[in-house]
Protein backbone atom coordinates (compact mmCIF):
# COMPACT_ATOMS: atom_id res chain seq x y z
CA UNK A 1 0.00 0.00 0.00
CA UNK A 2 1.41 3.40 -0.72
CA UNK A 3 2.22 6.02 1.45
CA UNK A 4 1.27 10.01 1.63
CA UNK A 5 4.27 12.34 2.07
CA UNK A 6 3.44 12.85 5.90
CA UNK A 7 3.34 9.24 6.29
CA UNK A 8 6.54 8.89 4.66
CA UNK A 9 8.71 11.21 6.84
CA UNK A 10 6.58 9.74 10.19
CA UNK A 11 7.87 6.21 9.39
CA UNK A 12 11.31 7.16 8.83
CA UNK A 13 11.69 9.44 11.66
CA UNK A 14 9.91 6.63 13.77
CA UNK A 15 11.93 3.71 12.10
CA UNK A 16 9.17 1.83 11.35
CA UNK A 17 6.30 2.30 9.24
CA UNK A 18 3.32 4.03 11.14
CA UNK A 19 -0.39 3.49 11.13
CA UNK A 20 -3.04 6.07 11.44
CA UNK A 21 -4.12 6.50 15.18
CA UNK A 22 -1.04 4.71 16.67
CA UNK A 23 1.24 6.78 19.15
CA UNK A 24 4.95 6.60 17.70
CA UNK A 25 7.99 8.37 19.39
CA UNK A 26 9.91 10.65 16.90
CA UNK A 27 13.28 12.08 16.15
CA UNK A 28 12.98 15.70 16.24
CA UNK A 29 15.43 18.07 13.20
CA UNK A 30 14.26 21.56 14.68
CA UNK A 31 12.78 23.13 17.15
CA UNK A 32 11.80 26.74 17.72
CA UNK A 33 9.95 29.14 20.43
CA UNK A 34 9.19 32.29 20.66
CA UNK A 35 9.40 35.14 23.95
CA UNK A 36 6.14 34.20 25.07
CA UNK A 37 6.33 30.74 25.24
CA UNK A 38 10.50 30.42 25.47
CA UNK A 39 10.33 31.25 29.20
CA UNK A 40 8.47 28.79 30.08
CA UNK A 41 9.96 26.37 28.33
CA UNK A 42 13.36 27.35 30.19
CA UNK A 43 11.90 27.23 33.07
CA UNK A 44 10.26 23.40 33.01
CA UNK A 45 13.45 22.68 31.05
CA UNK A 46 15.63 23.65 34.21
CA UNK A 47 13.10 21.46 36.20
CA UNK A 48 13.93 18.26 34.01
CA UNK A 49 17.12 18.46 36.05
CA UNK A 50 19.36 17.23 32.44
CA UNK A 51 21.12 20.08 32.37
CA UNK A 52 22.22 20.23 28.38
CA UNK A 53 19.56 20.54 25.55
CA UNK A 54 20.01 17.64 23.22
CA UNK A 55 21.65 19.63 20.58
CA UNK A 56 22.16 23.34 20.57
CA UNK A 57 22.40 23.70 16.85
CA UNK A 58 18.40 22.49 16.70
CA UNK A 59 17.46 24.82 18.70
CA UNK A 60 16.02 28.38 17.34
CA UNK A 61 15.06 31.15 19.57
CA UNK A 62 12.76 34.09 17.99
CA UNK A 63 11.98 37.13 20.19
CA UNK A 64 9.01 38.11 17.94
CA UNK A 65 6.06 38.42 20.25
CA UNK A 66 6.55 41.17 22.50
CA UNK A 67 8.84 43.12 20.45
CA UNK A 68 10.34 45.32 19.98
CA UNK A 69 10.19 44.76 23.57
CA UNK A 70 6.77 46.63 24.45
CA UNK A 71 7.31 46.73 28.76
CA UNK A 72 9.94 46.16 30.99
CA UNK A 73 8.40 42.40 31.60
CA UNK A 74 8.83 41.77 27.38
CA UNK A 75 12.53 42.65 27.97
CA UNK A 76 12.80 40.32 30.86
CA UNK A 77 11.69 37.25 28.66
CA UNK A 78 14.22 38.21 26.23
CA UNK A 79 17.33 39.02 28.49
CA UNK A 80 16.01 34.96 29.44
CA UNK A 81 16.44 33.67 26.34
CA UNK A 82 19.47 35.29 25.44
CA UNK A 83 21.06 33.92 29.15
CA UNK A 84 19.66 30.59 28.27
CA UNK A 85 21.00 30.26 24.34
CA UNK A 86 24.75 31.27 26.03
CA UNK A 87 24.52 28.79 28.54
CA UNK A 88 23.45 26.21 26.13
CA UNK A 89 25.73 27.30 23.03
CA UNK A 90 22.34 28.06 21.15
CA UNK A 91 23.84 30.14 18.45
CA UNK A 92 20.48 30.59 16.47
CA UNK A 93 18.81 33.76 18.61
CA UNK A 94 17.03 36.03 16.01
CA UNK A 95 16.54 38.88 18.17
CA UNK A 96 14.05 41.33 18.37
CA UNK A 97 13.12 43.12 15.51
CA UNK A 98 14.22 40.25 13.11
CA UNK A 99 11.19 38.76 12.56
CA UNK A 100 8.56 36.54 12.67
CA UNK A 101 9.66 32.85 13.55
CA UNK A 102 7.55 31.46 10.50
CA UNK A 103 8.75 33.85 7.65
CA UNK A 104 12.20 33.92 9.30
CA UNK A 105 13.10 30.24 9.24
CA UNK A 106 11.97 29.00 6.03
CA UNK A 107 13.34 32.40 4.53
CA UNK A 108 16.87 31.35 6.37
CA UNK A 109 16.64 27.92 4.95
CA UNK A 110 17.30 26.50 7.78
CA UNK A 111 14.95 23.93 8.19
CA UNK A 112 14.95 21.21 5.06
CA UNK A 113 12.66 19.00 3.13
CA UNK A 114 11.91 16.06 4.55
CA UNK A 115 12.68 16.95 7.91
CA UNK A 116 10.41 16.91 11.23
CA UNK A 117 10.31 20.81 12.99
CA UNK A 118 8.47 20.86 16.63
CA UNK A 119 7.39 24.49 17.64
CA UNK A 120 6.40 26.12 20.37
CA UNK A 121 3.54 28.11 18.59
CA UNK A 122 0.69 26.61 17.02
CA UNK A 123 1.55 28.46 13.53
CA UNK A 124 4.64 25.70 13.64
CA UNK A 125 2.76 24.49 10.60
CA UNK A 126 3.72 27.12 8.17
CA UNK A 127 6.89 25.21 7.15
CA UNK A 128 5.02 22.31 6.31
CA UNK A 129 5.06 24.30 2.56
CA UNK A 130 8.68 22.95 2.73
CA UNK A 131 7.42 19.73 2.19
CA UNK A 132 8.18 18.74 6.01
CA UNK A 133 6.60 17.55 8.90
CA UNK A 134 5.95 20.95 11.43
CA UNK A 135 3.62 20.98 14.26
CA UNK A 136 2.84 23.42 17.34
CA UNK A 137 3.03 22.43 20.98
CA UNK A 138 3.34 23.96 24.26
CA UNK A 139 6.42 25.31 26.19
CA UNK A 140 6.82 21.98 28.11
CA UNK A 141 6.32 19.45 25.54
CA UNK A 142 9.26 21.57 23.66
CA UNK A 143 11.53 21.65 26.81
CA UNK A 144 11.14 17.34 27.05
CA UNK A 145 12.23 17.74 23.37
CA UNK A 146 15.34 19.94 24.43
CA UNK A 147 16.08 17.37 26.89
CA UNK A 148 15.28 13.99 24.92
CA UNK A 149 15.32 15.05 21.16
CA UNK A 150 12.24 13.27 20.49
CA UNK A 151 8.90 13.16 21.07
CA UNK A 152 5.54 11.38 20.97
CA UNK A 153 3.05 11.59 18.23
CA UNK A 154 -0.60 10.08 17.14
CA UNK A 155 -0.10 9.78 13.44
CA UNK A 156 -2.65 11.91 12.16
CA UNK A 157 -5.31 10.74 9.59
CA UNK A 158 -4.21 11.82 5.95
CA UNK A 159 -6.75 14.38 4.33
CA UNK A 160 -6.35 15.47 0.79
CA UNK A 161 -7.50 19.04 -0.44
CA UNK A 162 -7.12 19.08 -4.57
CA UNK A 163 -6.92 22.67 -5.99
CA UNK A 164 -8.32 22.99 -9.88
CA UNK A 165 -9.25 25.15 -12.17
CA UNK A 166 -8.53 28.70 -13.48
CA UNK A 167 -7.25 31.12 -10.50
CA UNK A 168 -8.50 34.41 -10.68
CA UNK A 169 -6.57 37.67 -11.11
CA UNK A 170 -6.83 38.87 -6.76
CA UNK A 171 -7.13 35.38 -5.52
CA UNK A 172 -3.85 34.12 -3.33
CA UNK A 173 -2.88 31.02 -0.55
CA UNK A 174 -5.21 33.12 1.69
CA UNK A 175 -8.46 32.95 -0.03
CA UNK A 176 -7.73 29.57 -0.86
CA UNK A 177 -6.83 28.12 2.64
CA UNK A 178 -10.20 30.00 3.79
CA UNK A 179 -12.12 28.56 1.32
CA UNK A 180 -11.17 25.25 2.75
CA UNK A 181 -12.12 26.81 6.61
CA UNK A 182 -15.42 27.27 5.06
CA UNK A 183 -16.08 24.37 3.72
CA UNK A 184 -14.62 21.83 6.65
CA UNK A 185 -15.01 24.23 9.67
CA UNK A 186 -12.73 24.75 12.55
CA UNK A 187 -12.88 21.44 13.78
CA UNK A 188 -13.11 19.91 9.87
CA UNK A 189 -9.16 18.44 9.88
CA UNK A 190 -8.94 17.96 13.99
CA UNK A 191 -5.48 16.33 14.22
CA UNK A 192 -5.95 15.35 11.12
CA UNK A 193 -3.26 15.75 8.47
CA UNK A 194 -3.60 18.30 5.37
CA UNK A 195 -2.30 17.80 1.97
CA UNK A 196 -2.49 20.71 -0.64
CA UNK A 197 -1.97 19.67 -4.01
CA UNK A 198 -3.62 19.87 -7.74
CA UNK A 199 -2.79 22.16 -10.80
CA UNK A 200 -3.47 25.36 -8.95
CA UNK A 201 -0.92 24.70 -5.68
CA UNK A 202 1.21 23.51 -8.52
CA UNK A 203 1.57 27.36 -9.68
CA UNK A 204 1.54 28.69 -6.35
CA UNK A 205 4.77 30.41 -5.05
CA UNK A 206 6.26 29.33 -1.71
CA UNK A 207 5.32 32.39 -0.23
CA UNK A 208 1.50 31.58 -0.52
CA UNK A 209 2.01 27.91 0.10
CA UNK A 210 3.62 29.43 3.80
CA UNK A 211 0.05 30.67 3.57
CA UNK A 212 -1.87 27.71 2.58
CA UNK A 213 -0.04 25.18 5.20
CA UNK A 214 -0.03 28.37 8.00
CA UNK A 215 -4.27 28.33 9.15
CA UNK A 216 -4.37 24.50 8.52
CA UNK A 217 -4.19 25.09 12.80
CA UNK A 218 -7.74 27.02 12.55
CA UNK A 219 -9.23 23.92 10.76
CA UNK A 220 -7.39 21.64 13.81
CA UNK A 221 -5.07 19.93 11.74
CA UNK A 222 -1.42 18.49 13.01
CA UNK A 223 -0.31 19.76 10.06
CA UNK A 224 -0.39 21.52 6.60
CA UNK A 225 1.80 19.98 3.90
CA UNK A 226 2.38 20.89 0.27
CA UNK A 227 4.79 17.57 -1.32
CA UNK A 228 7.96 18.79 -2.88
CA UNK A 229 8.16 19.52 -6.86
CA UNK A 230 10.27 22.53 -9.09
CA UNK A 231 9.10 25.30 -6.43
CA UNK A 232 10.14 23.47 -2.98
CA UNK A 233 14.03 22.14 -4.71
CA UNK A 234 14.25 25.90 -6.86
CA UNK A 235 13.12 27.57 -3.09
CA UNK A 236 16.14 25.00 -1.44
CA UNK A 237 18.66 25.18 -4.32
CA UNK A 238 18.55 21.92 -5.16
CA UNK A 239 17.46 19.65 -7.87
CA UNK A 240 13.75 18.26 -8.44
CA UNK A 241 15.39 14.49 -7.91
CA UNK A 242 16.68 15.08 -4.66
CA UNK A 243 13.24 15.38 -3.44
CA UNK A 244 11.72 13.17 -5.19
CA UNK A 245 10.75 10.69 -2.23
CA UNK A 246 8.79 13.31 -0.66
CA UNK A 247 5.52 13.19 -2.52
CA UNK A 248 2.90 11.33 -1.77
CA UNK A 249 2.03 7.49 -3.55
CA UNK A 250 -0.19 7.01 -6.35
CA UNK A 251 -2.03 4.34 -4.19
CA UNK A 252 -1.79 5.99 -0.92
CA UNK A 253 -4.96 6.63 0.72
CA UNK A 254 -6.66 9.04 2.48
CA UNK A 255 -9.72 9.43 4.87
CA UNK A 256 -11.09 12.16 3.09
CA UNK A 257 -10.38 13.53 0.04
CA UNK A 258 -11.75 17.01 -0.96
CA UNK A 259 -11.68 18.67 -4.43
CA UNK A 260 -11.97 22.69 -4.48
CA UNK A 261 -12.59 24.09 -8.11
CA UNK A 262 -11.22 27.86 -7.74
CA UNK A 263 -12.47 28.92 -10.70
CA UNK A 264 -14.48 32.22 -10.88
CA UNK A 265 -13.84 31.86 -6.65
CA UNK A 266 -14.06 35.66 -5.16
CA UNK A 267 -11.82 36.91 -2.59
CA UNK A 268 -12.76 35.00 0.46
CA UNK A 269 -13.28 36.70 4.18
CA UNK A 270 -13.92 35.37 7.63
CA UNK A 271 -16.08 37.70 9.32
CA UNK A 272 -16.48 37.70 13.18
CA UNK A 273 -15.18 35.52 15.67
CA UNK A 274 -14.42 32.34 13.79
CA UNK A 275 -11.65 32.16 11.17
CA UNK A 276 -14.48 29.54 10.04
CA UNK A 277 -16.88 31.84 9.77
CA UNK A 278 -16.32 32.74 6.01
CA UNK A 279 -18.18 34.83 3.46
CA UNK A 280 -17.33 36.13 -0.43
CA UNK A 281 -15.69 39.75 -0.27
CA UNK A 282 -18.89 40.37 -2.44
CA UNK A 283 -21.02 39.67 0.18
CA UNK A 284 -19.62 42.66 2.94
CA UNK A 285 -19.39 45.64 0.76
CA UNK A 286 -21.33 46.93 3.85
CA UNK A 287 -19.18 46.89 6.72
CA UNK A 288 -17.06 50.01 7.37
CA UNK A 289 -13.68 49.80 8.30
CA UNK A 290 -11.62 51.56 11.19
CA UNK A 291 -7.91 49.88 11.12
CA UNK A 292 -6.14 47.88 8.37
CA UNK A 293 -3.41 45.21 9.64
CA UNK A 294 -0.96 43.80 6.80
CA UNK A 295 1.80 41.55 7.91
CA UNK A 296 2.39 38.44 10.34
CA UNK A 297 3.15 34.96 10.06
CA UNK A 298 0.55 34.76 7.85
CA UNK A 299 1.03 37.30 5.10
CA UNK A 300 3.88 39.19 6.26
CA UNK A 301 6.20 38.00 3.00
CA UNK A 302 7.59 39.60 0.45
CA UNK A 303 4.85 39.21 -2.86
CA UNK A 304 2.32 39.97 0.43
CA UNK A 305 3.55 43.42 0.08
CA UNK A 306 3.60 43.42 -3.33
CA UNK A 307 0.19 42.54 -3.36
CA UNK A 308 -0.93 45.13 -1.03
CA UNK A 309 1.23 47.69 -2.96
CA UNK A 310 -0.23 46.81 -6.03
CA UNK A 311 -3.53 48.09 -4.99
CA UNK A 312 -2.12 51.15 -2.83
CA UNK A 313 0.12 52.37 -5.47
CA UNK A 314 -0.45 56.03 -6.54
CA UNK A 315 -3.62 56.21 -4.06
CA UNK A 316 -4.55 57.26 -0.38
CA UNK A 317 -5.85 54.95 2.12
CA UNK A 318 -9.86 56.69 3.54
CA UNK A 319 -10.04 59.16 5.87
CA UNK A 320 -9.92 57.99 9.58
CA UNK A 321 -9.11 54.69 8.60
CA UNK A 322 -5.22 53.13 10.32
CA UNK A 323 -3.54 51.20 8.56
CA UNK A 324 0.06 49.05 9.35
CA UNK A 325 2.22 47.31 7.76
CA UNK A 326 4.90 44.85 9.93
CA UNK A 327 6.83 43.34 7.04
CA UNK A 328 7.67 39.77 8.34
CA UNK A 329 11.06 39.90 8.26
CA UNK A 330 14.50 42.42 8.12
CA UNK A 331 15.08 40.65 5.12
CA UNK A 332 11.43 41.56 3.55
CA UNK A 333 11.37 45.09 5.16
CA UNK A 334 15.12 45.52 3.52
CA UNK A 335 13.80 44.34 -0.13
CA UNK A 336 10.56 45.68 0.22
CA UNK A 337 12.58 49.05 0.81
CA UNK A 338 14.55 47.89 -2.23
CA UNK A 339 11.83 47.78 -4.49
CA UNK A 340 9.82 50.94 -3.41
CA UNK A 341 7.27 49.15 -1.94
CA UNK A 342 7.66 50.88 1.80
CA UNK A 343 7.64 54.31 -0.55
CA UNK A 344 4.10 53.35 -1.56
CA UNK A 345 2.86 52.47 0.88
CA UNK A 346 4.09 55.72 3.14
CA UNK A 347 2.33 58.06 -0.25
CA UNK A 348 -0.69 55.77 0.33
CA UNK A 349 -1.00 57.30 4.36
CA UNK A 350 -0.10 53.96 5.88
CA UNK A 351 2.10 53.38 8.67
CA UNK A 352 5.18 50.82 8.32
CA UNK A 353 6.35 49.16 11.15
CA UNK A 354 9.14 47.06 12.99
CA UNK A 355 8.50 42.95 11.96
CA UNK A 356 6.39 41.64 14.98
CA UNK A 357 3.58 39.64 16.22
CA UNK A 358 2.23 42.48 18.14
CA UNK A 359 -1.34 43.54 16.74
CA UNK A 360 -2.05 39.64 16.05
CA UNK A 361 -2.27 38.25 18.80
CA UNK A 362 -3.28 42.35 20.95
CA UNK A 363 -0.49 42.31 22.36
CA UNK A 364 1.03 45.78 21.28
CA UNK A 365 1.63 47.88 17.89
CA UNK A 366 -2.06 48.89 16.96
CA UNK A 367 -4.12 47.11 19.42
CA UNK A 368 -7.98 47.13 18.50
CA UNK A 369 -10.49 48.96 20.69
CA UNK A 370 -13.97 48.67 21.96
CA UNK A 371 -16.80 48.39 19.14
CA UNK A 372 -13.36 49.12 16.68
CA UNK A 373 -13.85 46.97 13.14
CA UNK A 374 -10.30 45.48 11.67
CA UNK A 375 -9.13 43.61 8.48
CA UNK A 376 -6.43 42.07 9.12
CA UNK A 377 -4.21 39.36 7.20
CA UNK A 378 -3.51 37.87 10.30
CA UNK A 379 -4.86 34.03 11.03
CA UNK A 380 -7.13 34.47 13.78
CA UNK A 381 -10.83 36.58 14.74
CA UNK A 382 -11.75 35.66 17.59
CA UNK A 383 -13.15 37.34 20.32
CA UNK A 384 -10.70 39.48 21.81
CA UNK A 385 -8.09 38.33 19.68
CA UNK A 386 -6.65 41.52 18.70
CA UNK A 387 -7.75 43.50 21.38
CA UNK A 388 -10.96 44.67 23.06
CA UNK A 389 -13.38 41.80 23.24
CA UNK A 390 -15.75 43.99 21.68
CA UNK A 391 -13.54 44.78 18.61
CA UNK A 392 -14.65 42.83 15.24
CA UNK A 393 -12.08 41.34 13.14
CA UNK A 394 -12.21 40.08 9.52
CA UNK A 395 -9.32 38.21 8.39
CA UNK A 396 -8.20 38.67 4.47
CA UNK A 397 -5.58 38.46 1.97
CA UNK A 398 -3.40 41.71 1.61
CA UNK A 399 -5.13 42.54 -1.85
CA UNK A 400 -8.39 42.54 -0.15
CA UNK A 401 -7.15 44.35 3.10
CA UNK A 402 -5.34 47.05 0.82
CA UNK A 403 -8.58 47.73 -1.00
CA UNK A 404 -10.33 48.12 2.07
CA UNK A 405 -7.75 50.59 3.70
CA UNK A 406 -8.53 52.81 0.66
CA UNK A 407 -11.85 52.16 0.29
CA UNK A 408 -12.97 52.51 4.24
CA UNK A 409 -15.34 49.57 3.70
CA UNK A 410 -14.69 45.96 3.22
CA UNK A 411 -13.59 45.82 -0.83
CA UNK A 412 -12.44 43.39 -3.30
CA UNK A 413 -9.06 45.26 -5.21
CA UNK A 414 -10.97 44.91 -8.40
CA UNK A 415 -13.23 47.86 -6.71
CA UNK A 416 -9.96 50.16 -6.40
CA UNK A 417 -7.83 48.96 -9.41
CA UNK B 1 -6.55 9.67 39.60
CA UNK B 2 -9.81 10.65 40.98
CA UNK B 3 -11.65 14.26 40.70
CA UNK B 4 -15.45 14.88 42.15
CA UNK B 5 -16.61 18.41 41.95
CA UNK B 6 -19.89 20.17 40.98
CA UNK B 7 -19.05 21.07 37.52
CA UNK B 8 -19.31 24.43 36.01
CA UNK B 9 -20.23 24.06 31.81
CA UNK B 10 -19.39 26.03 28.67
CA UNK B 11 -20.10 25.42 25.00
CA UNK B 12 -18.37 24.51 22.03
CA UNK B 13 -14.75 25.79 20.38
CA UNK B 14 -13.31 27.60 23.33
CA UNK B 15 -10.40 29.02 22.23
CA UNK B 16 -7.28 30.17 24.08
CA UNK B 17 -8.01 33.59 23.64
CA UNK B 18 -11.36 33.55 25.85
CA UNK B 19 -9.07 30.84 28.15
CA UNK B 20 -6.61 33.58 28.65
CA UNK B 21 -6.33 36.57 26.70
CA UNK B 22 -3.05 37.41 24.78
CA UNK B 23 -2.53 41.18 26.68
CA UNK B 24 -1.87 38.87 30.01
CA UNK B 25 0.85 36.04 28.17
CA UNK B 26 3.57 38.24 29.90
CA UNK B 27 3.09 36.75 33.19
CA UNK B 28 4.16 33.40 34.17
CA UNK B 29 2.66 33.44 37.70
CA UNK B 30 -0.28 31.15 38.21
CA UNK B 31 -2.26 32.77 40.46
CA UNK B 32 -2.36 36.18 38.25
CA UNK B 33 -3.36 33.96 35.40
CA UNK B 34 -5.57 32.28 37.37
CA UNK B 35 -7.34 35.36 37.79
CA UNK B 36 -8.08 36.38 34.54
CA UNK B 37 -9.04 32.60 33.46
CA UNK B 38 -11.86 32.53 30.97
CA UNK B 39 -12.79 35.82 30.94
CA UNK B 40 -12.52 36.63 27.75
CA UNK B 41 -15.23 33.91 27.51
CA UNK B 42 -17.70 35.89 30.05
CA UNK B 43 -17.84 38.10 32.64
CA UNK B 44 -18.95 35.05 34.70
CA UNK B 45 -15.44 34.00 35.16
CA UNK B 46 -13.73 33.54 36.61
CA UNK B 47 -16.11 33.99 39.51
CA UNK B 48 -18.09 31.10 38.79
CA UNK B 49 -15.25 28.59 39.22
CA UNK B 50 -14.78 29.13 43.06
CA UNK B 51 -14.63 25.94 44.53
CA UNK B 52 -14.97 24.27 41.05
CA UNK B 53 -12.43 21.28 39.92
CA UNK B 54 -14.17 19.78 37.06
CA UNK B 55 -15.27 22.39 34.24
CA UNK B 56 -17.24 20.60 31.09
CA UNK B 57 -16.70 21.87 27.22
CA UNK B 58 -18.21 20.25 24.06
CA UNK B 59 -16.06 20.08 20.86
CA UNK B 60 -12.66 21.26 20.30
CA UNK B 61 -12.31 22.94 23.75
CA UNK B 62 -8.63 25.10 23.59
CA UNK B 63 -8.07 25.45 20.57
CA UNK B 64 -5.92 28.21 18.77
CA UNK B 65 -2.95 29.32 20.10
CA UNK B 66 0.04 27.07 21.66
CA UNK B 67 -0.10 28.84 24.92
CA UNK B 68 0.78 26.34 27.98
CA UNK B 69 -0.78 29.56 30.03
CA UNK B 70 -4.22 28.57 29.10
CA UNK B 71 -3.52 24.87 31.14
CA UNK B 72 -1.73 27.07 33.57
CA UNK B 73 -4.49 29.19 34.17
CA UNK B 74 -6.90 26.41 34.40
CA UNK B 75 -5.07 24.60 36.66
CA UNK B 76 -4.07 27.45 39.28
CA UNK B 77 -8.18 28.37 39.09
CA UNK B 78 -8.91 24.90 40.91
CA UNK B 79 -9.33 23.17 37.48
CA UNK B 80 -8.39 19.74 37.87
CA UNK B 81 -10.10 18.24 35.33
CA UNK B 82 -11.67 19.23 31.81
CA UNK B 83 -14.23 16.73 30.40
CA UNK B 84 -15.08 17.65 27.19
CA UNK B 85 -16.37 16.55 23.92
CA UNK B 86 -13.57 16.76 21.92
CA UNK B 87 -10.06 18.81 22.60
CA UNK B 88 -7.99 20.71 20.21
CA UNK B 89 -4.33 18.83 20.36
CA UNK B 90 -1.96 21.23 21.73
CA UNK B 91 -4.27 22.17 24.57
CA UNK B 92 -4.55 18.41 25.35
CA UNK B 93 -0.93 17.71 25.62
CA UNK B 94 -0.15 20.85 27.70
CA UNK B 95 -3.45 20.14 29.79
CA UNK B 96 -1.58 16.46 30.75
CA UNK B 97 1.69 18.07 30.46
CA UNK B 98 0.85 20.25 33.26
CA UNK B 99 -0.93 18.02 35.19
CA UNK B 100 -4.20 18.77 34.81
CA UNK B 101 -6.48 16.28 33.57
CA UNK B 102 -8.47 16.21 29.99
CA UNK B 103 -10.68 14.02 29.21
CA UNK B 104 -12.60 13.01 26.21
CA UNK B 105 -16.51 12.16 26.47
CA UNK B 106 -18.91 12.28 23.71
CA UNK B 107 -21.53 12.25 25.99
CA UNK B 108 -20.66 15.41 27.70
CA UNK B 109 -24.05 17.01 27.86
CA UNK B 110 -25.87 14.43 30.14
CA UNK B 111 -23.52 16.55 32.82
CA UNK B 112 -25.25 19.86 33.54
CA UNK B 113 -24.05 22.91 35.48
CA UNK B 114 -24.18 22.21 38.98
CA UNK B 115 -24.00 17.85 38.81
CA UNK B 116 -21.86 16.53 40.99
CA UNK B 117 -19.42 14.53 39.25
CA UNK B 118 -16.94 12.24 39.55
CA UNK B 119 -14.05 11.03 37.27
CA UNK B 120 -11.62 8.40 37.67
CA UNK B 121 -8.88 7.84 34.95
CA UNK B 122 -7.89 4.50 36.90
CA UNK B 123 -11.12 2.78 35.89
CA UNK B 124 -11.73 4.53 32.90
CA UNK B 125 -15.32 6.13 34.33
CA UNK B 126 -17.25 9.39 34.87
CA UNK B 127 -20.35 9.03 37.31
CA UNK B 128 -22.98 12.23 37.35
CA UNK B 129 -23.83 11.41 40.79
CA UNK B 130 -27.09 13.74 40.61
CA UNK B 131 -28.37 11.93 38.05
CA UNK B 132 -26.93 8.27 38.86
CA UNK B 133 -25.85 7.59 35.03
CA UNK B 134 -21.99 6.54 34.36
CA UNK B 135 -20.11 6.70 31.11
CA UNK B 136 -16.95 5.14 29.89
CA UNK B 137 -14.06 6.60 28.90
CA UNK B 138 -11.13 5.74 26.88
CA UNK B 139 -8.17 4.40 28.67
CA UNK B 140 -4.85 7.12 27.95
CA UNK B 141 -2.54 5.14 25.31
CA UNK B 142 1.14 4.55 25.31
CA UNK B 143 2.95 7.16 26.19
CA UNK B 144 0.38 9.76 27.36
CA UNK B 145 -0.70 6.98 30.11
CA UNK B 146 2.87 7.49 30.82
CA UNK B 147 2.99 11.12 31.26
CA UNK B 148 -0.27 11.20 33.22
CA UNK B 149 0.94 8.61 35.74
CA UNK B 150 4.01 10.59 36.68
CA UNK B 151 1.62 13.37 37.07
CA UNK B 152 3.45 15.45 34.37
CA UNK B 153 6.13 15.84 31.70
CA UNK B 154 8.61 17.19 33.85
CA UNK B 155 8.44 14.45 36.15
CA UNK B 156 8.01 11.80 33.32
CA UNK B 157 11.16 12.83 31.36
CA UNK B 158 12.99 13.18 35.16
CA UNK B 159 12.15 9.60 35.82
CA UNK B 160 13.02 9.06 32.10
CA UNK B 161 16.50 10.32 32.41
CA UNK B 162 16.94 8.86 35.78
CA UNK B 163 17.08 12.01 37.58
Amino acid sequence: MGLTVTQKILSRKAGKPVQTGEIVEVGVDFTLTHDVTGPIAVSEFERMGVGRVWDPDRVALVLDHATPSKDIQAAEACQKLRRFAAEQGISRVYDEGQGVEHVLLPESRWVRPGSVLFGADSHTVTAGACALFATGVGSTDLAAIWALGTTWIRVPAQMRFNFTGEMPRWLSGKDLILHVLRLIGTNGAHYASMEFTGSVISRLDMDQRFTLCNMSVEAGAKNGIVPADEVTAAFFGVSPEDLKELVSDEDATYEQWLEVDVTGMPPQVAVPSSPGNVKDVTELSNVRVDRVFIGSCTNGRLSDLEAAAEVLRGKRIARGVVALVLPGSATVFHEALKRGLVETFLEAGVTVGPPSCGPCYGGHLGVAGPGEVVVSTSNRNFRGRMGHADALVYLASPAVAAASAVTGRISSPEEVI
Amino acid sequence: MRVRSRVVCVGDDVDTDAIIPGKYLGSQEPAFLAGHVLEGLSTRFPGDLANVSILCAGENFGCGSSREHAALALRAAGIRCVIAASFARIFFRNAINTGLLAVELKAVSKLSEGDDVEVDVEVCRVVNHSTGEVFSIPQYAGTVRDIVAAGGLVEYVRRRTGR
